[in-house]
């Protein structure tokens, strides 16, 4: 199974890396379009600010590469807010890489704490081979301030105040809110369905 | 629903886990990865490491054992420690840290605190506190990682928590002093005080010694997370044991 990691500039790839690691894969981390195109497996990682996440990923030319892809392809954490078609944060409204219909704005944390940081209950809404052993309220670790609302592309939920979009689905692209790499045994279970999921 | 976070603390000097009583006469508990993976087993939330030589010394934290601990280990976990300028944390955030904290260096240059937020995210930075309380008020103390060292900082716990949440920290770890070591409770009253003023998740360290004193200072301070060394290390509260006795106690966890 080849799986590459796009190198958008921004993120944190170590850990992502090392979880496929422990799964038995070796990712390629790369910006090259070649590279990426020819994958099983994209994973867009990514922590950090989304204007200045899309501002890099122009910049790289990867753009267009990641909007043409065919294969299984995941986003995490900020990967997932970049798939959606508009991200508002920060007073800026900018476009994604529209992958995924729908936007991103600042989770209603209903004036608890924000960031939404921690380890957050699972709904799943709809069947789908990558919540296959997922069960509901499994705990997945959480941190971010935008979150997408629930909409017919989520498979599965999860509340801090507002319900929002824990995993999204649209065609072949998958998104996370939370770090599955560092969701111990549920983040590995949704990690290896994604290395599964045809193609 | 979000869990409370249980979270050890692995006070790290010259690559080992050590442990002293309000910061004075450390002693070895054991190995950095050993450590984490004994913790991450018994259902450890997130995990911090602390060098805590390294403000005291001038050192940087080696990125050789975050690199370790982070292909190690599939929970969150926080670095600080000598942590002075964007690129020291870039280093730890890139070898595979979760989030680094900051604590002398950001008292001696907040603007610090704006830089790391702007760089990375505030979910990334973590503003430590180390906070005694003297004359019913409570002080800021900084370089506490060795007691010959330790300065008064002339700043007020309240209006620093206040001052860094508006620079960009994304949580605020409070180390109250007094009770560090000696496990007779959290600083309930101090952590309640800062929880007013505290708009990103607070995590109360210091004091830890029974279960009660987790379930006092979730439900009477209602922080984020719980942090504990000594009581962890010497086993003397098992984490799966508390986990579940606090869930019975209705704390929402994570078992």
């Amino acid at each position: 199974m080849s799986l590459v990691i796009v190198d958008t500039g921004v993120a944190n790839l170590a850990s992502v890396r090392f979880a496929f690691e422990r799964l038995g894969i070796s990712p390629i981390v790369s910006d090259d379009a070649e590279i990426i195109n020819k994958a099983e497996r994209i994973l867009i990682p990514g922590v950090g600010a989304a204007p200045y996440a899309m501002r890099k990923i122009h910049q790289k030319g990867l753009t267009p590469v990641l909007q043409k892809l065919s294969q299984p392809v995941m986003g995490i954490c900020l990967g997932m807010q970049l798939i959606f078609e508009t991200l508002e944060e920060g007073g800026e409204k900018i476009n994604g890489l529209g992958l995924v219909p729908g936007s991103i704005s600042a989770l209603d944390t209903g004036g608890q704490p924000a960031p939404h940081m921690g380890w957050n209950t699972l709904t799943p809404l709809k069947e789908d081979p990558i919540l296959d052993g997922i069960n509901d309220n499994d705990y997945a670790y959480f941190v971010h301030s935008y979150a997408a609302e629930v909409s017919s592309a989520t498979l599965a939920s999860s509340k801090y105040g507002a319900d929002f979009s824990a995993i999204v689905r649209h065609k072949n692209v998958y998104g996370c809110q939370f770090h599955p790499e560092r969701s111990s045994r549920v983040g590995a279970i949704i990690l290896e369905n994604f290395l599964k999921v045809s193609a | 629903m979000l869990a409370r976070r249980i979270i050890p603390c692995l006070d790290v000097r010259d690559g080992r886990v050590v442990k002293g009583v309000q910061f004075r006469n450390h002693e070895d508990v054991g190995d950095i990865i050993d450590l984490a993976l004994r913790y991450r087993d018994e259902g450890a939330d997130e995990l911090v490491f602390y060098d805590i030589t390294a403000s005291v010394d001038e050192r940087t934290v080696s990125p050789d054992w975050v690199g370790a601990v982070s292909k190690a280990i599939d929970i969150p976990f926080c670095v600080a420690g000598g942590i002075k300028t964007v690129e020291a944390a870039g280093a730890r955030l890139a070898a595979g840290a979760d989030k680094i904290s900051v604590n002398s260096p950001a008292l001696a240059r907040p603007d610090l605190i704006n830089e790391l937020s702007a760089a990375f995210g505030r979910q990334c930075v973590v503003v430590g506190i180390d906070t005694f309380e003297e004359n019913s008020t409570y002080r800021v103390k900084s370089h506490t990682g060795d007691p010959n060292k330790t300065r008064e900082t002339g700043r007020n716990t309240i209006d620093w928590v206040i001052e860094a949440t508006k620079r960009g920290a994304g949580e605020i770890v409070l180390n109250c002093m007094n009770q560090d070591g000696v496990r007779k409770g959290y600083d309930i009253n101090q952590l309640s005080a800062v929880r007013k003023v505290c708009p990103v998740p607070l995590i109360a360290s210091g004091g830890a010694g029974a279960t009660d004193h987790f379930e006092d200072v979730f439900k009477q301070a209602h922080v984020d997370g719980a942090l504990a060394a000594s009581v962890f290390h010497k086993s003397v509260i098992a984490i799966p044991d508390l986990k579940r006795d606090l869930k019975a106690r209705g704390i929402e966890m994570r078992i």
